[in-house]
């Protein structure tokens, strides 16, 4: 006798189940928890793009709501990937405007994203609610404009961090009287000035509004006429933050602060007159979050105004703030989780601000909750980076840029390897790591062996041969995102490790040693991966087999081969016939 | 004095990668300022002439710093000055820079906002002699400068314009 319970009550159950790992643990139980689970998944996050097709998702979840997607690999930051690769987002909302008529979330991550897709998201969803595009690029201030008109339901519109063909301002008006609903606007990365009294009125008539982040064209002067219509609000992002040195200006920026008691997050601070700094002393013990990553502003201005905020957790700062600063937030911010540390000058030749490994160093000691840290710095020593180990046995994210390439440790001109080493070794919830300076094959065997929580690792300039890919590709158990740039690794890591590679999402190796004729093979021998070469030298078999590729990219997929190649990616298909391209 | 956008200075005619833009770091490297010496010049630096065009980087997306954060700071030069009485640059530094632009053809003269105190651009140039910036034309004010002090105004009285025996012989 089946002991089942009804299907509504399953669902119910289902309900509680966020976590997509849950989620997808319960379709393994049976064929009918497979049946009833995919009816109720309401959220997909697709963490490659090519790794499945709108229609094989569209298929096995009827009822979503929700779709987060990324596209392009992570060093497409840095310009390592070719201008159209791919990462088109249009297909899938063509698809979905088809299949999903009551979706609500749009999230997507280094995407292409044109201003037709906009206009097709705004007609094709009448419950459109939340729109989140982080580095995209490839659409204009007209499809905000359409997204703007139509969705009459929006509650968020966030652009972080993407590049948008700045028409003009204009877009922003075309929010309609009636759109009482954002609570979330994030337009910082926008160039052009939007009309200031459009803005005034969408933030007075938007109550729920807790997230503004203005873009650099909005003066300071009138930021406190935004401030009163919206003191509900809890992030904030700053336009410039620059004005003449007038006492109303100042005194009405202060009060226009004081009122808002919510405020936990800070961003914005271009072009920072340091006078007007102390308009916002009210808040800062409030403040949990703090960008000053654009922030020119040196090193005393800042120690005054981080001293301010004891109950700080994650910052984002220049390196104006030298070891001097970071050794009085280690003394003030005991519940700093996150430090995040910018060059001012990444190309200069000198270093130009007294910022060292000392700096790092005070905060790991200072700050006990210390978990995710980014570092740009122009020396590192070992002894440091066991110091930091020691103090830090729970970070998560530790990511390290010494500026110079292949730099040894400053003290004893060794490697590094005995420094991250320890790194690995103590912080046994690690799940992000880059690594920079000079590094042999030990400190990849010192990863192997002991970063088995390891997620992502980035390398660069490392390396002395094929054993040190094998020592990452054979012992990080957990490991999904590996990208690698600059180093001696070529073909007999990669190919004894092939069956490594489907249990990854991806990975990333460019002017490394692997040969054409690796690739080849690699495809030829893996179906359920896609191995892209990219090289815009032309075709690769025009050269000889043994040829180093430029970059290669690959990633399982469930997908049938991608059509929307450039001419510089090449798809080392194996037995695959050719005949339907 | 509001900050000027950077395609107004009138150094933009050297857009790009030429090599008499003026881009400078800050002062304060490792090294602290020596005690004792005299008017608080330990930290005159010479002005660096040189590119720092990051199309000239010799290795393509190296350091790993995205390309917004990039443009955010070529739009901020920043100048290694001496300023009479201050052991650093500090919040004069930028300000200083965005005034020079402005205020060496009309005015000649840059105020720290923060203090009030006024200061005098001066400049040495290829044969040792301290100039007023402003006497020379732009150009060749970029191209003779070896390095600069701002003198508080009060202290400038001596310096009397020597543009005249320079600026029209040279060509």
């Amino acid at each position: 006798m089946a002991y089942s319970f009804p299907e509504e009550v399953l669902e119910h159950v289902f309900s509680f189940l966020s976590s997509d790992r849950d989620r997808n643990a319960v379709s393994l139980v049976c064929k009918s928890w497979y049946e009833i689970e995919r009816w109720c998944r309401r959220r997909v996050f697709i963490g490659n793009c090519y790794a499945v097709s709108p229609d094989i998702v569209i298929r096995r979840f009827p009822e979503v709501r929700a779709l987060e997607m990324k596209g392009k690999p992570h060093f497409a930051d840095f310009n390592l990937v070719p201008e159209g690769w791919g990462a088109y987002v249009h297909p899938w909302i063509r698809a979905m405007s088809e299949a999903y008529p009551l979706l609500e979330e749009i999230k997507l991550k280094r995407m292409v994203v044109t201003d037709e897709s906009l206009e097709l998201i705004a007609r094709s969803f009448k419950n459109f609610k939340v729109l989140v595009l982080s580095s995209c690029e490839g659409f204009t201030t007209d499809g905000l404009a359409s997204i703007a008109a139509n969705c009459r339901n929006l509650r968020e519109l966030d652009l972080r961090e993407s590049e948008v063909e700045d028409l003009s301002g204009h877009w922003l008006s075309h929010f309609p009287d009636n759109c009482t609903s954002l609570v979330s606007l994030n337009m910082s990365c926008l160039g052009s000035e939007v009309s200031f009294s459009a803005l005034e009125r969408l933030v007075a008539r938007c109550p729920n509004l807790r997230t503004l982040r203005l873009n650099r064209a909005v003066p300071l002067e009138k930021l406190p006429n935004l401030l009163h219509r919206a003191p509900q609000l809890v992030e904030l992002g700053t336009g410039a933050y620059s004005a003449d040195i007038r006492s109303d200006i100042f005194s009405n920026l202060a009060e226009a602060f004081s009122v808002c008691k919510q405020l936990k997050g800070l961003s914005g601070f271009w072009d920072v007159v340091p006078a007007f700094l102390p308009a916002m002393y009210s808040v800062c013990s409030g403040i949990t979050s703090l960008n000053l990553s654009y922030a020119t502003i040196q090193s005393p201005d800042l120690v005054k105004l981080v001293s301010q905020c004891r109950n700080l957790q994650r910052l984002w700062v220049l390196d104006y703030i030298e070891d001097s600063g970071l050794e009085a937030l280690a003394a003030s911010c005991k519940d700093l989780q996150e430090l995040r540390v910018f060059p001012s000058d990444p190309f200069g030749a000198e270093p130009n601000v007294a910022l060292t490994e000392q700096g790092l160093v005070s905060v790991s000691e200072g700050c006990p909750k210390l978990q995710s840290v980014l570092y740009f710095c122009r020396q590192m020593s070992n002894a440091a980076l066991v110091t930091i180990a020691r103090n830090r046995p729970e970070m998560i994210r530790f990511r390290l840029c010494i500026i110079e390439p292949q730099a040894p440790d400053y003290l004893t001109l060794e490697p590094l390897d005995t420094g991250f080493g320890a790194i690995v070794e103590n912080c046994k919830e690690l799940r992000r790591l880059s690594m920079t300076g000079l590094l042999t094959d030990k400190v990849f065997e010192y990863i192997g062996n002991h970063a088995k929580k390891l997620e992502m690792l980035s390398i660069a300039f490392a390396g002395d041969s094929d054993l040190g890919l094998h020592h990452v590709l054979s012992g990080c158990k957990s490991l999904r995102k590996l990208e690698i740039r600059d180093c001696p690794f070529g073909d007999k890591a990669l190919l004894a490790n092939a069956a490594k590679l489907e249990t990854m999402r991806s990975l990333w190796m460019s002017s490394c040693s692997v040969s054409f004729g690796a690739c080849k093979l690699l495809g030829q021998k893996m179906p359920r991966l896609n191995v892209e070469v990219i090289d815009e030298r032309g075709p690769p078999d025009s050269r000889p087999e043994s040829c180093p590729v430029e970059k290669l990219y690959v990633y399982r997929t469930v997908a049938e081969r991608r059509a929307d190649m450039p001419g510089f990616v090449w798809m080392m298909d194996g037995d695959k016939a050719l005949a339907f391209s | 004095m509001s900050p000027e956008k950077g395609n107004d200075l009138p150094e933009s005619e050297y857009s790009g990668c030429l090599k008499t833009e003026l881009t400078l770091g800050l002062p304060g490297g490792p090294e602290t300022p020596k005690s004792g010496s005299k008017r608080g010049f330990s930290e005159t630096v010479d002005l660096r002439l040189g590119s720092s065009c990051e199309d000239e980087a010799q290795v393509v997306g190296w350091p790993p710093v995205r390309s917004y954060r990039k443009n955010i700071m070529k739009n901020c030069k920043y100048v290694k000055v001496a300023v009479d009485g201050a052991p650093y640059l500090r919040k004069v530094d930028l300000e200083i820079t965005l005034a020079i632009s402005s205020n060496v053809v009309n005015e000649r003269k840059i105020m720290d906002s923060s203090n009030g105190t006024e200061y005098v651009p001066t400049y040495e140039d290829r044969d040792g002699d301290w100039m007023l910036v402003g006497d020379v034309p732009w150009k060749m004010f970029v191209e003779s400068c070896k390095r600069m002090r701002l003198m508080k105004s009060s202290e400038a009285v001596g310096l009397a314009p020597k543009a005249s025996s320079k600026g029209l012989s040279k060509s």
